[in-house]
């Protein structure tokens, strides 16, 4: 019998008690893995270990998989019409607002960031995912085309099946909607691997579905490592598609799993080094909150964040100076503690990460003009970090650090900033920041992104679309584009008289 | 002066209150200027139900004032897709919550079965407001590749502003439901004119839109006389829009004074004498239980009845029998009996207009094949009445009954059938029963009708689109269609590198 875990929350921001089962989530039953191990589950904030949940396995994978086919061929798929689906999908949306205090606790307690960001970003973003793609279930439109008189041809956009998503630890219970609210709308079924790290939210919220009414089979949560259910589910044989967020990395061998096994379709969502580029004219106090919030906010752990700022030579110092301040400004502790903005990394192998990309900036010759240093000594936290005087080639300009470290560049000819803001394998977001919009669009045109954001950054709606250009990623999540990645488009040609 | 009063509903041992007054600004209001009151008729007893105020002119422009100022304020381009949707959600959440007791409430108003009221029209009602929700945070417009260097172009689909509502008493709930819900999807403001025969659900359906939360002014609705409300609506200089569903006659009307004045945006759901083809590879008990429907349902009170039947000759007498069978089968009665499965005619009016196509058929010479024979008693009934021996030229064959009066004709061949199906200038409906895979193409392909039914009749989806071809109207409801009939597009050419050399 897979252990319950409860959690009693006394903190200044959030009073409450948290209780549920930490099993593997298959076929509408939390059970223990195959193999009754577990995985121990750290809190961020002290280091100190938090529960264990279950482990699943390649096994499990397979259990999974055969729920949610039996599911999609039953109580899902078309079986269900999309005015049913968007139905169950907007109870799901008003079950987790009922619980969105404690979901966001978890998810701060789980992951470290702060609760009020928790509640009012992540929990918020994922009741509005669930509202946004219920809308969509009934209006999963093909198209009839006209040829000639003796054919008729129509389209269906009919749902893949089995689909396998391996979500992020960086938003934990926002990536869990983002990857289920349209997999479901379109009709699949789900064998979902959350992230080892930030297990909580996820069963939580999974309970939560299932008690809306979300029939046994449709969403399975595997619980386990990537190299052991991750890579399971990507090359699974019965499984017709993987979503995957996460690493640039990772994502390679998820899509050569693909390949190597069924040829399933692959929609990856990876890494950025996004740049942001903030002209003379810019207006100098938006620029330096939104640049702060563009690299500060999640402490960095954002595929997006902007963490090579381009800043024009008019008014550089101003900004550093400016920027400097307001990232000193940053007061960080405990997630649960009031004024608090920033919490610990999400774990020890990402502290160690970062710190090590704060070295090897250090021994590159870079300056480090704020930061650089662990924050306490206990817990994984970091000081906000801004480095100068770099050199495009330097790790910390290459490399996504993932961490709260700002890397702030120099430039005179704006030609030469969208050079270097290219001059990257990354391709996910971009920032500009000018008073002339004339100059933002068209550098926003030039820029090699799939999100450019005009005197904004990290600023995300789920109705646009969202993914990135290069080895950032394939595919489109958020909005309509989302649909696609969980269509399979079937042309049907009815054939009226034509005889051979 | 309270201005609602309570109808007394001894057979279900209860009451229902209801406010009477107009709704404008999220309150109900006495009239600026008028003591005029309109009164609601229970069809199957012909007793006054009670009174409500009846709307002036000068009532209309209060209610179009208060839907422009929150369209300028509080709606429109001020409020979110996110929170429109959540406002609908929550409409629909009330009107489910209450859905017995304004089942009733149409019953006693309109006479259709309470049951059909409550599981079809409210059912579908509730459904159609969740639909839209979800449309009203996705109104894409484009971005078009027009030159990269110099130009962005893309549109964008505004609402319309100050729309004009205009809804029948066939569907009271339901048409209310098919107007409010896309237009308060993208955004628009409403002023609404229930019809004068069945305003009392509309008005019942205003304290739940006050209940939900949706600011004052966004919805209004002022039960008037046609001449008075509708006229006043479709010639206001300040109304962007007129939605109107109802008769072909007064859908003309509608479009002249919409002309006369601002050239306001117009859409006419209009009347229909629908066209219903059995061929003779039909599963007949199927086609004779879709062709029953078709006439029968909502008591033929329905724009897409099935009013005339056209029988391949060569099954004609065996499916005749089947479909009189069929006619007989359905109990018409008082719409608070559960067993009902269809009630009177609405009014006093319609009634004598019925009977006097009935009386017209035989006068014509057509067979009475089933019913044409008047109820003693209260209550506006219609008994299903089937003719045969139809020509084209007769009354009952051309002109709309509204009533379940049926023509029965035959065809010897497809082409002859569709010959017969389109020779009307209305268009709104159209059925076939076949077997033929090709022959439902062809046939579906050649009907000039905006809805054709294969194998089916009558049965509408949310997400489907629905309006007439030729005089029965123009413009879609249901379906993304009918976000067309609310938005409007404007196209934004932004300029970033051009720069003009003057002079040319």
């Amino acid at each position: 019998m897979p252990a319950t875990f409860t959690h009693q929350f006394d903190t200044p921001l959030y009073k409450g008690t948290s209780s549920f089962n930490t099993g593997l989530f298959i076929d509408g039953k939390f059970v223990d893995g195959s193999n009754k191990t577990t995985i121990d589950v750290f809190n961020p904030t002290t280091g100190k270990l938090l529960t264990s949940v279950s482990e699943g396995t390649e096994k499990d994978v397979d259990l999974a998989v055969e729920a949610a086919q039996k599911a999609f061929e039953t109580v899902w798929g078309l079986n269900t019409p999309g005015a049913q689906r968007g139905e169950l999908l907007w109870k799901i949306a008003q079950a987790l607002e009922k619980h969105a205090e404690e979901l966001a606790a978890l998810e701060s307690l789980d992951n470290g960031k702060t609760f009020t960001w928790a509640l009012n970003v992540d929990v918020k973003g994922t009741i509005d995912a669930f509202k946004y793609f219920a809308g969509w279930a009934d209006k999963i439109h093909g198209k009839t085309i006209e040829t000639n008189e003796t054919k008729l041809a129509y389209t269906r956009n009919e749902p893949i099946g089995v689909v396998g998503q391996i979500i992020p630890w960086n938003f934990p219970l926002l990536m869990w909607s983002w990857k289920i609210a349209p997999a479901l709308a379109t009709g699949n079924t789900i064998v979902m691997k959350c992230s080892e790290f930030t297990p909580l939210s996820a069963l939580r919220a999974t309970a939560i579905l299932h008690e809306a009414g979300v029939p046994n089979g449709v969403l399975n949560l595997v619980t386990g490592y990537g190299n052991t259910v991750g890579a399971a589910i990507s090359s699974h044989m019965k499984i017709d598609k993987v979503a995957f967020t996460g690493s640039t990395l990772v994502g390679r061998k998820i899509m050569e799993a693909a390949a190597k096994s069924n040829l399933k379709n692959v929609t990856l969502e990876l890494g950025g080094k996004s740049p942001n580029i903030i002209f003379n004219d810019a207006d100098l106090d938006q620029a330096v909150k939104w640049a702060s919030h563009g690299i500060f906010f999640n402490h960095g752990q954002t595929c997006t964040a902007g963490s090579r700022i381009f800043v024009q030579s008019g008014i550089y110092d101003k900004f550093l100076q400016n920027f400097t301040q307001a990232a000193k400004s940053i007061k960080i502790g405990s997630p649960f503690e009031q004024g608090i903005d920033q919490g610990p990394q999400v774990s020890q192998i990402q502290f160690d990460r970062i710190m090590g990309y704060i070295d090897s900036g250090k021994a590159d010759g870079a300056t480090v003009h704020l930061g650089g240093e662990r924050h306490g000594s206990e817990g994984y936290f970091i000081n906000p970090t801004i480095f100068t005087d770099t050199k495009p080639d330097m790790k910390i300009v290459q490399e996504e650090i993932f961490g709260p470290v700002a890397v702030v560049v120099k430039f005179d000819d704006p030609a030469d900033a969208i050079k270097q803001a290219n001059d990257t394998s990354y391709g996910l977001a971009s920032a500009i920041f000018t008073q002339n919009l004339n100059l933002a669009i068209e550098t926003a045109h030039k820029l090699q992104a799939g999100t450019a954001w005009i005197n904004c950054v990290n600023h995300v709606d789920v109705q646009i679309p969202f993914g990135g250009y290069k080895q950032s990623g394939i595919g489109r999540e958020g909005g309509e584009y989302a649909l696609a990645n969980y269509t399979n488009v079937k042309a049907v040609h009815v054939n009226l008289g034509y005889k051979i | 002066m309270g201005l609602s009063t309570t109808i007394q509903v001894p057979r279900l041992n209860k009451s229902i209150t209801i406010p009477t007054g107009l709704f404008i600004n999220n309150e109900f209001v006495a009239s600026i200027d008028s003591k005029e009151v309109i009164e609601a008729i229970n069809p199957a007893t012909e007793e006054v139900l009670c009174a409500v105020v009846a709307a002036s002119e000068k009532d209309i422009d209060a209610a179009v004032a208060a839907a422009r100022k929150a369209f300028s304020t509080s709606w429109g381009k001020n409020v979110t897709g996110f929170e429109r949707s959540r406002l609908l959600n929550k409409l629909a959440d009330l009107i489910e919550r209450d859905a017995q007791e304004l089942a009733e409430l149409e019953s006693l108003n309109n006479g259709k079965p309470v049951k059909m009221a409550r599981d079809s029209d409210i059912g579908d009602t509730i459904q159609c407001l969740r639909y839209y929700a979800g449309w009203a945070d996705k109104v894409l417009g484009q971005t078009i590749e027009v030159d990269n260097k110099t130009k962005l172009a893309f549109t964008r689909n505004e609402p319309i502003g100050v729309c004009g509502q205009i809804i029948p008493w066939n569907y009271p709930i339901m048409m209310w439901a098919w107007k409010v819900a896309p237009a308060l999807a993208v955004g628009c403001t409403i002023v609404m004119k229930p019809s004068e025969l069945t305003p009392l659900t509309a008005l019942k359906l205003s304290e739940l839109v006050k209940e939900a939360g949706f600011p004052p002014g966004v919805v209004n609705t002022v039960p008037s006389l046609g001449p008075v409300g509708g006229a006043a609506l479709a010639s206001h200089l300040d109304v962007d829009k007129v939605a109107f569903t109802g008769s072909t006659v007064t859908g003309r009307k509608i479009m002249e004074a919409a002309c006369k004045s601002n050239l306001k945006k117009v859409s006419l759901e209009l009347g229909g004498k629908s066209p219903h083809l059995i061929f003779e590879s039909a599963d007949l008990d199927q086609a004779a239980n879709w062709a029953a429907l078709g006439i029968c349902y909502n008591s033929g009170q329905d724009c897409t009845a099935g009013s005339r039947v056209y029988v391949q000759e060569s099954i004609y007498d065996k499916f005749l029998a089947i479909l009189v069978e069929k006619m007989k089968a359905l109990t018409i009665g008082d719409g608070l009996d559960d067993k009902s499965g269809g009630g009177p005619l609405v009014s006093k009016t319609q009634y004598d207009r019925v009977w006097g196509y009935i009386d017209s058929g035989k006068k014509e010479g057509a067979q009475v094949v089933l019913g044409g024979e008047k109820r003693k008693g209260k209550g506006y009934y219609v008994d299903p009445t089937i003719f045969g021996n139809i020509k084209p030229e007769m009354k009952i064959v051309k002109e709309e009954i509204f009533g379940p009066v049926l023509a029965v004709g035959q065809f010897k061949t497809e082409s002859e059938a569709i010959e017969l199906a389109n020779a009307t200038t209305y268009g709104l409906g159209a059925g076939l029963h076949s077997n033929d895979a090709n022959q439902c193409m062809r046939v579906s392909s050649a009907l000039e009708a905006g809805t054709v039914w294969v194998n089916q009749y009558n049965m509408l989806n949310n997400n489907v689109p629905f309006g007439g071809k030729k005089q029965s109207g123009f413009g879609r409801e249901l379906g993304s269609h009918a976000l067309d009939e609310y938005t409007s597009v404007k196209a934004i050419h932004w300029n970033f590198g051009e720069k003009l050399d003057w002079p040319l």
